[in-house]
């Protein structure tokens, strides 16, 4: 409701943003390679514009959008979110963007669309990570319905008031701040909406150690490792780690979507 | 050509090799101070020191291949080698203890509950009775079976990629070539392949 909302956008204020340095050169984005300074490297050779999203499944206007009429319909605002990858590393990144489900409003979900499947471009001539198959391509990520419209469920279009850099997923992304980074889809060309729970990247690749919900849990390990503690980005060869929170600190908004569900069996 | 080179190896001392061989250890340290290996150091320097062990690892089982299937003798180098990669295995450990994990009771769980982490610690403890015996003393006090203990390097080798191979997201290419260099390394030594394939060289007392 509006009281958690307002809680949220206080906590908001308390954060302390990592460093464009931070944000911008430590990613995962597999199509360019799998160590972190890959993306940085090699997404330059992306092109993102022109740009345009699939919208289709059951909404009322599906066709292909393109990306500056999106701009042009939507109202960009920042979102300061804690940012909390599986690998138990984290971030707080300050977003510019706008809510999902405005964007979903505007092509007109339909009553027994259940669920939202994103993807992200596929283009192996600009794509050197793609050349060999560390993933099923293209990446592919999904929310339930309720997830997706969620207020804090964001498609961010820049980071620190400037567009989004090619490592980040210019020109729109997903961010779902409750959840494990790789749920945050990156360079969005897709959006489905279903009635089924759609395939998911890390899910498909390995079941057991990536569920489709990947909230943030520090009780549910990963069979790798403990989801306990993070460290975050930016402390130095001396940084101390610090406890993860239940739905990377957004529980009061979020623990609702989940009443009645085993988080440790639905991970 | 070949002989040359025997000649001009033979000439290098070993000290050379311990030297060298230490620098990168404080360097990457150093580095990783002054953010040359990025804004996340502790993974990068626990990383830098994994994969020169490895790296040695492969140098040291290519030594014997090396001399019996090209006629290439560092057999003067290979406990330097050896006893170098026990020291980065030793760094990687101690920046997995000290900087990454930090807590001890987590640090106990991963060991019993991660089976990367299980095998790499399997791995570090199988090395401690072959660095401790690396040296001519124990290889006269331990006679025949010094030479089989330290067969437990094929083991380590294994150990040590496969602990690579695990720790990865998703199935990425360069910890399985890794392992592929270190199961043909361990493939050369069948005793079908060596028996046919052997060039004759000279043995050289040491």
């Amino acid at each position: 409701g509006l009281g958690a909302m307002a809680g949220g956008a206080q906590a908001q204020d308390t954060l302390e943003p990592n460093s464009w340095e931070d944000v911008t050169t430590y990613c995962n984005f597999y199509e360019f390679g799998t160590r972190k300074g890959d993306p940085a490297e090699n997404a330059h050779l992306m092109t993102t514009s022109p740009w345009s999203v699939t919208i289709d499944g059951m909404v009322d206007r599906p066709g292909e959008y393109d990306f500056q009429d999106i701009m042009s319909e939507m109202t960009v605002e920042e979102r300061i979110y804690r940012f909390r990858c599986v690998e138990a590393w984290s971030m707080v990144v300050p977003w510019n963007g706008f809510e999902l489900a405005d964007l979903l409003a505007m092509a007109g979900v339909q009553d027994s669309a259940k669920y939202v499947a994103f993807e992200t471009l596929y283009r192996p001539d600009e794509m050197p990570g793609t050349a060999y198959r560390v993933l099923d391509w293209p990446y592919r990520e999904g929310l339930r319905l309720d997830e997706a419209m969620h207020p804090l469920t964001l498609m961010a279009t820049g980071i620190f008031g400037k567009d989004l850099p090619n490592q980040n997923g210019a020109p729109l992304r997903l961010v779902v701040p409750w959840k494990y980074g790789f749920k945050s889809i990156k360079s969005i060309v897709r959006i489905t909406l279903t009635d089924k729970e759609p395939p998911t990247s890390w899910n498909m690749s390995n079941s057991r150690e990536y569920g489709f919900y990947s909230n943030v849990n520090p009780e549910v390990s990963h069979p790798r490792w403990s989801q306990a503690t993070e460290r975050r980005i930016g402390g130095g060869l001396f940084a101390k780690r610090q406890p993860t929170t239940m739905f990377n600190g957004y529980e009061d908004e979020v623990a609702s979507l989940y009443d009645g569900m085993d988080l440790r069996k639905s991970f | 050509m070949r002989d040359r080179l025997n000649q001009t190896l033979r000439r290098v001392p070993t000290w050379v090799i311990y030297m060298l061989g230490m620098l990168p250890a404080p360097w990457f340290f150093y580095q990783g101070l002054t953010g040359a290996l990025g804004v996340e150091p502790i993974k990068a320097l626990e990383h830098k020191y994994g994969e020169l062990a490895l790296q040695l690892l492969v140098v040291s089982l290519a030594i014997t291949p090396m001399r019996t299937h090209l006629g290439i003798n560092l057999l003067k180098f290979r406990r330097a080698v050896g006893l170098l990669c026990f020291f980065y295995v030793s760094c990687h450990l101690l920046v997995w203890l000290v900087l990454d994990v930090q807590l001890l009771d987590q640090i106990v769980a991963d060991i019993i509950k991660r089976p990367y982490i299980t095998i790499g610690m399997a791995g570090f403890v199988l090395m401690l009775p072959l660095a401790l015996t690396s040296n001519n003393w124990s290889i006269r006090r331990l006679g025949p079976m010094w030479r089989k203990l330290h067969k437990a390097t094929y083991v380590i080798g294994l150990l040590g990629a496969v602990h690579f191979v695990m720790l990865v997201k998703g199935v990425q290419l360069e910890p399985l070539i890794y392992l592929a260099v270190i199961i043909g390394l361990l493939a050369l030594r069948l005793p079908g392949r060596r028996s046919s394939t052997t060039t004759p060289v000279r043995r050289q007392r040491a």
